[in-house]
């Protein structure tokens, strides 16, 4: 029996798509995972479902009866509960209060009572927590048991999680997990969030794979395997852009030893980095969103700084070195979140000189004639649809990466950092900026492309490095790279496995 | 049959500089009330507010001679926040430049003018950096909120102000507690004979059209503004974004601090506890109406300037309190801020 059914479902942002037609449909007690890279869709379908969003086509079925979801409060009383990536609970009260706030009730509250009912269900439910306690004295992991008590505590019949696991560590992920299979047998549906393949399989029943805002299809667990899985994610049909296999090796520009760093959270998110990247190649980095690839380019961009470890480029320490100073050094660098490291209230033509703004400057003023004259010639090289004055806010995801672009490369940049580079865009911006890249390659540049897209990583790269939890797990030429050989090495089952002797080793 | 919906989209560009001048009259309705409240009636009181101070020449220059801080604390705030540094601090700056002007004006003796008045000038606007500064290396260094700094540091220059006229510099012969005269050589002089109108107007000016040229015309400029519009933007495209910010930090101070100076030497010529009574803050109600834009601060000091010159002819002619100049103010600001809210909306026809 299915217990939620969406159908045809269509949501839009301007013109991104984010749910193109998507189906999904969760069984009554089974634990269903919702499988994708960042930005395929998977939350803003959660989202939909749980009323924090509006679909702009399609319906929702609950038990077979048709729902209209418009607030999370419908959500709730059509027993659905979703503990969401950020925490909704009130840091200076205690448990008990928060579980009673967005009660319906009447004006006075029995918080002893409340404490009592908390404390039965705490019980009922198996998920440990103590009513009277601040909820700031509680750990991230208790936070989410708390989190998701408040969704059970309001009879909910499905719980969705939304990447639940990127917040804990190991041990917790292994508390949480014993938790739901227990919550399952008592009949709870839980749609499970992820992008961790190992977890998935752990877990889940069944599993829908979503890319690009499409349900790529959904599988049971004893049908797939991690390999299939990560195939699913990541591939996207190839375009016509081929490269050249022969070319010259060059020297190295780029050499990074022994590189750590930490994420926003303390955590560490990139261990022992070393990687060369030589004049006329281009590195590939693959893996799954999440392991360490944002990092890495922060770092490289001078927008983070490393923990350990040294980064040299052409001869040069750049080690920690702030965003003006790579700046400085010419370093080309294309980032993945196009919209923070561009200025969208400034016009096409001040982004376009904003990182060598030296050279349209005389004695302290700007050179407007030449600033504009730069970015016609632009416009026209890079084939950007906009006009120099335009505020850049105003243009697409595909001519704004084309701006980034055009930026970066008139300058002829010797290294070239890039990330993501067709995220987002539709086919033919994606052509043409992988044919852009290639070019650079042709040029002699050292280009370094961290890229989710398998099939770019492939089209692309001379060399192929995986990175997986934070570590290269491997390094192998374009020649030898296959999609399934590199979904293994990205879904880290070397290492799992690894890891698993070495358990059977000590037990 | 079409319809119109209201969507949640920016814009036209025209919408922007229109919002103002939505605003003014809803906040006269708005406000009206009040005007009721204290017995007038609001269409007579808005003809003293609006038109009667241009009525006349003399009450007109009053206009220009209110105006004249107002130009500059707004001209101060709206290049700090052109750069995302919120100074909330130009009322400290401005005492800080006065008091700085009052030390040169009472220390000077028999001075040509060609030397106190740049004198004064001068050190009007370094006391203004002065007291910007440690908010500012606060905020560059360890990140502290400046709009917290900048504000406290207010109450703290008006403690010292109290403190130089109950003590040092009180005044031997009334013993009121005002500071002695400044040497006529350090005196501002009048743009035109028998009125208020002094060189501090003239110096507003120029400011606002230094402003404007270095907002749109310099790479200082550009840069400050990719900060204001976004920090990490401006990062990743090179430009040092804490230097920039200390500068700009560091000229809005000193801009207030001319206004302060100006107050002193072509005003009051003497420091007093209520010299500004609000300059400073009103200024950020001017540099928002203004949009940020030097020449929109230029119009909207003139008409905070007009506001406040009527405040006291409504006052005269129909007995109601002063303060309602600043109620119209203070509601002025809280209906445009209300109204940018319109930039983020867009209305579309749909064919139903």
């Amino acid at each position: 029996m299915h217990i939620v059914q969406m159908r045809g479902i269509v949501k839009r942002f301007g013109d991104l798509i984010a749910n193109d037609h998507v189906d999904f449909e969760l069984e009554s007690g089974e634990i269903h995972a919702l499988l994708g890279e960042n930005g395929a869709g998977k939350t803003t379908l959660m989202r939909i479902l749980y009323g924090l969003y509006h679909a702009d086509e399609g319906n929702i079925l609950v038990n077979d009866q048709p729902v209209a979801i418009h607030t999370p409060k419908d959500a709730i009383a059509a027993g659905i509960g979703m503990v969401t990536q950020h925490f909704t609970l009130v840091p200076t009260l205690t448990v008990a209060e928060n579980l009673a706030l967005g009660e319906k009730g009447s004006l006075t509250l029995d918080i002893k009572q409340v404490e009592r009912s908390v404390a039965e269900a705490s019980k009922r439910f198996g998920i440990p927590v103590k009513p009277d306690v601040l909820v700031r004295h509680l750990s991230v992991g208790e936070r989410q048991r708390v989190e998701i008590l408040k969704a059970l505590y309001r009879n909910a019949q499905v719980l969705i999680l939304d990447e639940p696991t990127a917040v804990l560590v190991p041990q917790e992920v292994d508390v949480l997990f014993e938790a739901l299979k227990r919550l399952q047998y008592s009949g709870l549906s839980v749609i499970f969030i992820s992008h961790k393949l190992h977890e998935v399989m752990d877990l889940c029943n069944r599993i829908t794979v979503l890319r690009d805002g499409k349900a790529v299809g959904t599988v049971h667990k004893n049908d797939t395997s991690t390999k299939q899985l990560a195939t699913m994610m990541v591939g996207r049909e190839s375009f016509g852009v081929t490269r050249q296999e022969q070319r010259v090796q060059g020297e190295v520009l780029v050499t990074i030893k022994n590189m750590c760093a930490e994420d926003k959270k303390g955590l560490p998110a990139l261990r022992n980095i070393n990687l060369e990247v030589h004049a006329g190649e281009i590195l590939g980095i693959a893996g799954v969103s999440g392991n360490g690839q944002a990092e890495l380019s922060a770092i490289l961009c001078g927008m983070q700084k490393p923990s350990s470890g040294q980064i040299m480029v052409e001869g040069q320490d750049l080690t920690g070195a702030e965003a003006d100073v790579i700046c400085a050094t010419g370093i080309g660098r294309i980032p993945e979140d196009r919209h923070a490291n561009l200025v969208g209230e400034l016009s096409v033509a001040e982004n376009l000189v904003l990182d060598h703004l030296q050279d349209y400057v005389k004695n302290g003023i700007l050179e407007r004639n030449k600033i504009q004259q730069q970015a016609g010639k632009l416009i026209k090289d890079f084939q950007i649809k906009a006009k120099p004055r335009d505020r850049l806010r105003t243009l697409s995801g595909g001519n704004m990466q084309k701006v980034m672009l055009a930026r970066t490369l008139s300058r002829e940049p010797r290294v070239v950092i890039v990330s993501q580079p067709t995220r987002g865009l539709d086919v033919g911006a994606t052509d043409y900026v992988r044919s852009q890249l290639l070019e650079q390659r042709k040029r002699g540049a050292a280009v370094l492309m961290i890229s989710e897209d398998l099939d770019e990583i492939i089209a692309l790269s001379d060399r192929i490095a995986v990175i997986y939890e934070g570590e290269i797990v491997g390094i192998i030429p374009n020649s030898e790279a296959t999609p399934e050989k590199l979904g293994l090495m990205m879904s880290g089952s070397n290492i799992e496995k690894r890891k698993q002797e070495k358990k059977r080793v000590q037990v | 049959m079409s319809k119109f919906r209201i969507e949640r989209a920016p814009a036209p560009m025209w919408v922007r500089p229109l919002i103002p001048f939505i605003a003014i009259p809803v906040t006269f309705l708005l406000t009206s009330a009040l005007v009721l409240a204290a017995g007038a009636n609001p269409l007579e009181a808005y003809y003293h507010f609006l038109i009667s101070p241009l009525s006349n020449s003399y009450s007109a220059i009053e206009v220009l001679v209110k105006s004249t801080p107002l130009l500059l604390t707004g001209a101060a705030v709206a290049f700090a926040f052109n750069a995302g540094y919120w100074n909330i601090g130009a009322e400290g700056q401005l005492y800080a430049g006065a008091i700085m002007a009052t030390f040169i004006g009472i220390t000077l003796n028999n001075v040509s003018p060609f030397v106190g008045i740049p004198a004064m000038i001068v050190g009007g606007f370094v006391a203004g950096m002065l007291w910007a500064l440690v908010p500012a290396l606060l905020k560059v260094k360890l990140n502290i909120d400046e709009v917290v700094t900048t504000l406290l540091l207010n109450s703290v220059v008006l403690f010292v102000t109290s403190f130089l006229l109950n003590g040092a510099w009180r005044d031997p012969i009334s013993m009121w507690p005002q500071s002695p005269e400044i040497d006529p050589g350090t005196v501002f002089i009048k743009l035109i004979p028998r009125t208020r109108l002094h060189l501090g107007f003239l110096l507003a000016l120029v400011v606002i059209v230094i402003e404007w040229f270095v907002l749109t015309r310099t790479s200082f400029g550009l840069k400050m503004r990719a900060i204001g519009y976004s920090r990490e933007g401006a990062r990743f495209a090179g430009i040092k974004v804490n230097r920039t910010m200390l500068t700009v930090a560091l000229v809005s101070g000193g801009i207030a601090g001319l206004a302060g100076a100006g107050e002193v030497a072509g005003i009051h010529f003497h420091l007093i506890d209520a010299l500004s009574d609000g300059l400073g803050y009103s200024g950020i109600v001017i540099a928002t109406l203004g949009g940020l834009n030097p020449f929109g601060v230029g119009l909207a000091a003139l008409f905070v300037g007009l506001i406040d010159t009527g405040a006291q002819s409504v006052s005269r002619a129909l007995g109601v309190p002063v303060y309602l100049g600043d109620v119209v103010q203070s509601t002025l600001l809280l209906v445009t801020l209300s109204l940018f809210l319109l930039n983020n909306y867009r209305i579309r026809k749909v064919e139903a």
